[in-house]
C-alpha cells in the first residue's frame, strides 16, 4: 500500500517503537530453547526464594536413615545425614544464586565503571584501563582465585569477592566498545552541545544503549559466577557454614556417596548447577544473537576468545 | 618487515604481565595471615629462640622489602623456595607434577579438538535441520557441566570397568610391557575423557560460528556457482578459512587446561599439577602454591602470546 492512496486526514499508524527492555523479551520469546530456559530458571529462582516456606522438611533436621533412598517421601532420597536432598538442592540452590548474583553484581560495577569510562573518555583513561583489563585477562583466575580464597579463609563473603573481582574483565570490553560507538551517535552530540555533563550523557543517553548488552553480559556471568563456586566449594574453600550447590556436592563426594552407590546424593546437585548455568547460556546467547548475529564471531580480535574452560567459561566465548 | 614492531610489542607486554603477576605472587603470600613460621612451629611451647632461628633459616627476619628483592633475584635460577609440605625444593615438586599431567591433558584436549571441529562443522554444514540442533544442544549441556560433577558422574557410569583413581596400578610388579601400557592406558580414559568432554563444548560453538562466518562469504557462492562437489567447498574453500579462529582458540585454551585440570585431578586423585595445588590448599604450603600459581600464570602468558602471534602471523590483513 502505498502512501499516496491515503484519505486526507487518515491516521498513519506508526510502527511500534521498541523499547529497549522490548529488545530482551523478543530474544527470548523469539528462539524457543531460550524461552524454556528462562522458564527454567524462573522455577529454579522461585523455589530456591521461597525454600523456607515450600522445602519439605527441615534443612538440618534428620528425616530417616543415611543415604537413605528415594522414595515417595523423600522423592531424592537422603544425604549423609539423613536429610531429606529435596530440601536440600532448594536451600542450596538459594546459596548458589545469591552467589551469582552478588558475585555478578561485583563485576557488573567494577566492569561497567572501567567499560564506560574507557570509552566514554577515550584517550589515555582508555589506554591506561583497557592495560589494566589485558592485565586481568591474561592472569589466570581459577589459580588466583583458589589463591586468595586459601588465603582469605572461607566465607560467602569472600567468595563472592574472589568472583566479582576476576570476572568483570569481559563486561568492561563489551560495554567500552557499544559505549565508543554510541559517543559517536548524533543525539550525544547534540547533548553535548545542549550544554549537558558527563553524568547525564552516560547515564541518561549512553547507559540505556548499552543495557540490552549489559543484561546478556549479567545472564552469562551469574553462569560463570555459580560455576566458579560449585569448583572453589569443591576444593574445599567455600564456606563450611553455608550449603551451597557445590558444597552439597563436595559433602557427598567426601562421605563416599559414589561407592556407597548413593547416586542420588550427588547426581542431582549438579544436574541442577548445569541446568542453571545452561538456562542462563541459552537466554544470554539469544540476546547477543538478537543484538548482533557477528558479535560473537568477533573474527578480528584474537583476544575475544577468551577462554576459561573447565572452571569458570567466559561470557564471550559461549 | 610487517609486523617486526608488532612482535615486539607483544613480547615486552607478555614479560610485563609475567613481571607482574611475579609481584602479585609475592605481595598475596605475604598478606597471608599466619607466617611459614608459625605454621612450622606446631610444636607445642615452641621457644622465642627456635621461632627466631626457624625465621632466619626461611628469610623472613629480613624486610619485605629484601624478601622482594631476593625473590626476583632467586626466580630466574629456577629457585621457587621450600615446600613446607615435603621439605623439597618446589621446582623438583612442580617438574615431576607437570610431567604427569602433561599426558593426561594432551589427549583430552586432542579428543576435544577433534570431536569440536567434526561437530562444528557438522552443525554449520547442516544449518537449521535437526542435526544441527542436536549437536549444538549436547555441546552446550556438556559445556553446562561442572567439571568435577562430570568426572565424578563417568566415575559412577564406569566403575568396575575401569580404574577410578591414580596414574597406574602400584599393585604390578615389573609387568611386562604391553600389561604396563594397557594399565597406562585404563588409567588415563577416564581423566582424559572428562577433559575431552568438558572442551569440546566450547569447541563446538566457536568452530560453528567460524564455519557459518565463511560459509557465508562471497567465494563461497562463486565456488558453489561453479558446481564444486560440497565436500570440495567444505575443505578447500569454507574450513581453510574457518582455520583462522579456531587455531587461535587451541593456542589459546592450552594456557588455560593446565589450569583447569586442578578438578579433574582432584576427582582422579591423579599426582599432577592440579593435584599439588589441591593439596598444597589443604597444607597451606604456601610456597608451593606460589610456585605453581608462577608457572601456570607463565603458562596462560606464553600460549597468549603464541596465540597473538600466530593470529598475526595466519591473517595478512592485520597489519598492527
Amino acid at each position: 500500500m502505498s502512501v499516496a492512496l491515503r484519505e486526507p486526514g487518515a491516521v498513519i499508524e506508526q510502527e511500534p517503537i521498541r523499547s529497549r527492555r522490548g529488545i530482551v523479551w523478543q530474544a527470548i520469546r523469539r528462539r524457543p530453547s531460550a524461552t524454556v530456559g528462562a522458564l527454567v530458571l524462573l522455577v529454579i529462582v522461585l523455589a530456591a526464594v521461597f525454600a523456607p516456606v515450600l522445602a519439605p522438611y527441615g534443612l538440618h533436621e534428620q528425616v530417616g536413615p543415611v543415604f537413605g533412598p528415594p522414595s515417595w517421601q523423600h522423592p531424592l532420597g537422603l544425604d549423609d545425614g539423613g536429610i531429606d536432598m529435596v530440601t536440600l538442592l532448594m536451600w542450596g540452590a538459594r546459596i548458589s544464586l545469591i552467589v551469582g548474583f552478588a558475585a555478578t553484581l561485583v563485576s557488573m560495577v567494577i566492569g561497567g565503571f572501567v567499560g564506560v569510562a574507557a570509552g566514554y573518555f577515550g584517550g589515555k583513561v582508555d589506554t591506561i584501563l583497557m592495560r589494566i583489563t589485558d592485565y586481568f585477562l591474561v592472569i589466570p583466575d581459577v589459580p588466583l582465585m583458589i589463591v586468595v580464597a586459601a588465603i582469605w579463609g572461607p566465607s560467602l563473603f569472600h567468595i563472592v569477592i574472589v568472583i566479582g573481582i576476576l570476572l568483570w574483565t569481559s563486561t568492561a570490553r563489551v560495554i567500552r566498545a557499544q559505549v565508543k560507538s554510541v559517543r559517536e551517535r548524533v543525539y550525544v552530540k547534540r547533548a553535548r552541545a545542549l550544554g549537558a555533563g558527563h553524568m547525564r550523557i552516560v547515564f541518561r543517553h549512553v547507559l540505556p544503549q548499552v543495557a540490552p548488552l549489559l543484561i546478556a553480559n549479567t545472564v552469562l556471568t551469574i553462569a560463570v559466577a555459580i560455576f566458579d563456586e560449585t569448583a572453589l566449594s569443591f576444593l574445599g574453600l567455600g564456606d563450611p557454614s553455608r550449603i551451597s550447590l557445590g558444597k552439597v556436592i563436595e559433602n557427598a563426594f567426601e562421605r563416599a556417596a559414589i561407592s556407597t552407590g548413593a547416586w542420588w546424593a550427588i547426581v542431582p546437585p549438579g544436574a541442577l548447577v548445569a541446568v542453571i548455568i545452561l538456562s542462563c547460556s541459552l537466554i544470554g546467547g539469544a540476546i547477543e544473537d538478537a543484538l548482533n548475529p557477528r558479535l560473537r564471531v568477533a573474527h578480528l580480535s584474537a583476544r575475544s576468545f577468551r577462554l576459561r574452560p573447565l572452571v569458570g567459561r567466559s561470557p564471550e566465548s559461549v | 618487515m610487517r609486523g617486526a614492531n608488532y612482535v615486539i610489542k607483544r613480547l615486552v607486554f607478555a614479560v610485563l604481565t609475567v613481571f607482574i603477576a611475579v609481584t602479585i605472587n609475592f605481595a598475596l603470600f605475604r598478606l597471608a595471615p599466619g607466617s611459614a613460621v608459625t605454621n612450622l612451629a606446631r610444636v607445642p611451647h615452641a621457644t622465642p629462640e627456635i621461632r627466631l632461628a626457624l625465621k632466619r633459616q626461611f628469610g623472613l627476619d629480613k624486610s619485605k622489602w629484601q624478601q622482594y628483592v631476593i625473590y626476583l633475584q632467586q626466580l630466574p635460577r629456577g629457585n621457587l623456595g621450600i615446600s613446607f609440605a615435603n621439605s623439597q625444593p618446589v621446582s623438583s615438586n612442580l617438574r615431576t607434577a607437570l610431567i604427569n599431567t602433561l599426558p593426561m591433558v594432551l589427549l583430552g584436549t586432542i579428543f576435544a579438538i577433534v570431536l569440536g571441529t567434526l561437530t562444528g562443522v557438522l552443525a554449520a554444514w547442516r544449518r537449521g535441520t535437526a542435526a544441527e540442533s542436536a549437536t549444538v544442544t549436547t555441546a552446550l549441556g556438556f559445556y553446562s557441566m561442572p567439571t568435577h560433577w562430570l568426572g565424578l558422574m563417568l566415575v559412577i557410569l564406569f566403575a568396575g570397568v575401569l580404574p577410578t583413581g591414580g596414574m597406574s596400578n602400584e599393585f604390578l610388579i615389573n609387568p611386562p610391557f604391553w600389561a604396563h601400557v594397557k594399565d597406562l592406558a585404563e588409567h588415563i580414559a577416564l581423566p582424559s575423557l572428562t577433559l575431552g568432554l568438558v572442551l569440546y563444548g566450547e569447541y563446538t560453538l566457536i568452530v560453528r560460528s567460524a564455519m557459518l562466518e565463511t560459509l557465508g562469504e562471497d567465494y563461497v557462492l562463486t565456488a558453489r556457482a561453479k558446481g564444486l562437489k560440497p565436500w570440495a567447498i567444505l575443505r578447500r574453500h569454507a574450513l581453510r578459512n574457518a582455520m583462522l579462529p579456531i587455531a587461535t582458540l587451541v593456542a589459546l585454551s592450552l594456557g588455560y587446561i593446565v589450569a583447569g585440570a586442578i578438578l579433574i585431578e582432584t576427582v582422579f586423585s591423579w599426582p599432577g599439577i592440579g593435584r599439588a595445588v589441591y593439596d598444597a590448599v589443604l597444607q597451606r604450603d604456601y610456597p608451593m602454591l606460589q610456585g605453581a600459581f608462577l608457572l601456570l600464570t607463565i603458562s596462560v602468558v606464553f600460549f597468549n602470546l603464541v596465540a597473538d602471534l600466530l593470529y598475526f602471523k595466519l591473517d595478512p590483513r592485520i597489519t598492527e
